[in-house]
């Protein structure tokens, strides 16, 4: 956990009273509509089909058990009892009055968090590993850098109003949760061959209507010099980057039609010339940020104590177990997923009353820290072994503790035309339609790791372009119809997937799904290659036949 | 349009002047960037100020051998979601060490100001009067800052640097 202090706050409260400032002009009329526009924008207000939406950030997906209880209380007093995880580690609300975005933005102000840059054409929510800091084997906490990263980028004079939205992913394991190469700035931290731990930067990832998986720009940037190099980058984007249409104005169209080489060069250019002023970073300024981190004190404890191993004999906690806890860098300790997918339910959803029993589980039992997935589930970072037992009954009785992360019904999807004013399809009764046909567990678990991906329109906020499996929602002569791609992934091997055929319509998607799956059993290797293994090995021709040989 | 500087509203002594007009002998005009790199000579040799109207989709690199002569530069916000001259800006102060008068024109409003005076702006053509009237009191709405700038203001890092006392933490 990070510790905001005066300073933090200071902006955070600062930030509201101009907020307030902007919504009272704006309901006078002082402010137009288009004027307003940006400013709400910036501060994570939508106008969406049914009313305002309110997106707050949760910086790199770390949140405090107080945190969590302020987000449950805006969705009680301010909302409809509810709020949306969504894949940008932000929490959304859907039915918040103008009139009261203020005093709902004070009441999270005063717990340290906020909607600031959470939309508009600014830096957003820097996002990271949902495990970081407890992840084994990472090569140091990545939140560090994420933290002065989201500092850098608050209220940005130079990068506030950029061609486009700008989001940063950064991750520092091996296996990368944090999607880094659909962003326009992803940033693995590695060890180069001396052993000192720098950057990796990749440029010019992103989906939407444009998908491209992020070039790699510089394959070691030191810790000293990180600020600058993504300074000369956001400054080359910001005075070339175009603006004469919306749909080629992200970082991904310039690298393209620049080509990497030549990017890179305007970048490098850029850096001579500001590397060594005032963002270098210094060893005393990274401390004093690292100092802010809380890290819990972990007891000396084993691994298998006796009450896993007795709670192990009963079939619903073991396949719990198996499916939701993750190793942790600390002997005795596990990370715990709580999936908020459960059968039929809206992805991402949360009650008010289960942020709160959230809230009071995570201090009971992992040190007051929660975090937040892309993948729209929650996580447990610290958890004793000897507890999960009774963590799982607690987490069961309000309804996160299905068995299903990772697996076919864990899908992630985005509002669709249920609540966004952008969508062309549903995606919410579509992805409740797929949880209903793979409920069982048994079969599910026989599927293995399958992502599926839904999103109600191009702009592919449920990330339909790197999910195994994606579901594209479009609409044809005022039909929802929907694209389906597989082979797609979003980790260090990051793919965008192929389309299976023509489009079908809405109440054929969870048949085709079906289909696909059953052909995957039937043309699998052996039962451990990965869905997207075999789509790797074999093309899309034998799931496109299986597909479309009856329709 | 009313001219902020120095916090407060002050009648402009500049005049913008057309491409087709004559360039008077006395008085301070602003010059469109064409007609300034047409002859600079002609523009920088008249005994009163001359300042430049730089479009934000050119090079500030191209004023660098004129402005220790320029007495202004005025950077465009054609729209105020269009942000290229808060780089020039910061470019012309912090790099070229650009020390006349740099003025905001355009759709310039209340809730860009802070932005402008970090990113080295001193004077603003304001869109709305009420806006203008606001200057002061919006240049003084944020008290920390996060980012090093030319503008001088200590960041936070810098602050906590400083050794502030134990209990200013949380």
């Amino acid at each position: 956990m990070y510790a905001y202090d005066e300073l933090d706050r200071t902006i955070v409260n600062e930030r509201v009273s101009e907020f307030r400032d902007q919504v009272a002009r704006r309901l006078s009329g002082e402010l137009t509509e288009d004027e307003f526009k940006s400013l709400r924008l910036m501060n994570g207000v939508y106008l969406q089909l049914h009313a305002y939406m309110l997106r707050i950030a949760i910086p790199y997906g770390t949140l405090s058990s107080k945190q969590l209880r302020a987000l449950a209380h805006v969705a009680r007093k301010y909302d409809r009892g509810y709020g949306h995880f969504t894949t940008r580690q932000n929490i959304q609300y859907n039915w918040i009055k103008l009139a009261e975005l203020p005093d709902a933005l004070a009441d999270l102000a005063k717990v340290g968090i906020h909607g600031m840059q959470t939309s508009g054409n600014c830096i957003r929510n820097v996002t990271s590993d949902q495990w970081a800091g407890v992840a084994p084997g990472e090569v140091e906490d990545p939140r560090i850098w994420a933290e002065i990263l989201r500092q850098y980028s608050t209220l940005h004079p130079e990068f506030s109003f950029l061609p486009r939205k700008f989001k940063f992913a950064i991750t520092a394991s091996d296996h990368d949760r944090a999607a880094i190469k659909v962003h326009d700035i992803g940033l693995r931290i590695h060890r180069n061959a001396a052993g000192e731990s720098g950057f990796e930067v990749l440029v010019g990832g992103g989906l939407g209507r444009t998908p491209f998986i992020a070039k790699t720009i510089n394959e070691f940037v030191s810790h000293r010099d990180i600020l600058s190099y993504v300074e000369a980058i956001l400054r080359v984007y910001n005075q070339y980057g175009r603006r004469d249409n919306i749909y080629k104005a992200r970082i991904k169209i310039l690298v393209h039609e620049l080509g990497i080489e030549k990017f890179k060069q305007e970048v490098e250019e850029e850096w001579v010339q500001m590397r060594d002023g005032a963002l270098a970073l210094d060893a005393a300024e990274v401390e004093d940020i690292r100092s802010r981190f809380f890290y819990p004190k972990y007891e000396k404890l084993s691994d298998t104590p006796d009450e896993l191993k007795k709670a192990l004999q009963n079939p619903n906690f073991e396949a719990w177990y198996k499916n939701s806890v993750a190793a942790h860098k600390a002997p005795g300790y596990g990370i715990v997923t709580l999936s908020l997918k459960p059968v039929g339910g809206p992805p991402g959803d949360a009650t008010a009353e289960q942020m709160d029993e959230i809230a009071d589980l995570a201090e009971k039992y992992s040190f007051g820290e929660i975090r937040v997935g892309h993948e729209q589930n929650l996580a447990l970072p610290h958890v004793a072994r000897r507890d999960l037992p009774a963590l799982w009954r607690a987490l069961d009785k309000i309804g996160v503790a299905t068995p299903n992360v990772n697996l076919v019904t864990d899908i992630i999807a985005c509002p669709g035309l249920d609540y966004c004013s952008l969508a062309n399809a549903r995606s919410i009764p579509i992805a409740q339609e797929i949880t209903r046909r793979f409920a069982n567990h048994d079969t599910a678990n026989l599927i293995g790791r399958l992502h599926v991906n839904i999103s109600g329109c191009i702009n592919a906020c449920g990330h339909h372009h790197v999910g195994h499996i994606g579901i594209l929602g479009v609409e044809k002569n005022g039909e929802e119809f929907y694209q389906i791609t597989i082979g797609g992934r979003a980790d260090e091997n990051a793919v965008l997937g192929h389309l299976v055929g023509p489009a079908v319509p809405f109440d054929q998607v969870a048949d085709v799904i079906e289909d696909i799956v059953e052909a995957y059993l039937a043309l699998r290797q052996r039962p451990d290659e990965l869905f997207v293994d075999a789509v790797k090995r074999l093309g899309v021709e034998p799931f496109k036949e299986r597909v479309y040989a009856t329709r | 349009m009313p001219l902020v500087k120095g916090n407060t509203v002050v009648a402009d002594d500049y005049v913008h002047l057309a491409d087709d007009a004559e360039l008077p002998a006395d008085g301070a005009v602003l010059i469109t960037a064409e007609r300034f790199l047409a002859d600079p000579e002609a523009a920088l040799s008249r005994k009163d100020k001359t300042g430049v109207i730089w479009p934000n989709n050119r090079d500030v690199d191209d004023l660098l051998p004129h402005l220790d002569r320029l007495a202004a530069v005025a950077l465009v916000f054609p729209v105020f979601r269009d942000g290229r001259a808060y780089t020039q800006a910061r470019l012309l102060r912090e790099r070229f060490k650009f020390r006349g008068e740099l003025r905001a024109i355009g759709q310039v409003l209340r809730d860009q100001f802070v932005f402008m005076l970090r990113a080295g702006f001193d004077a603003f053509e304001v869109k709305k009067q009420s806006d203008a009237d606001a200057f002061a009191n919006v240049a003084k709405r944020y008290s920390v800052f996060y980012q090093p700038t030319g503008d001088g203001r200590i960041t936070a890092f810098h602050r906590r640097l400083m050794h502030l006392p134990e209990g200013v933490r949380s």
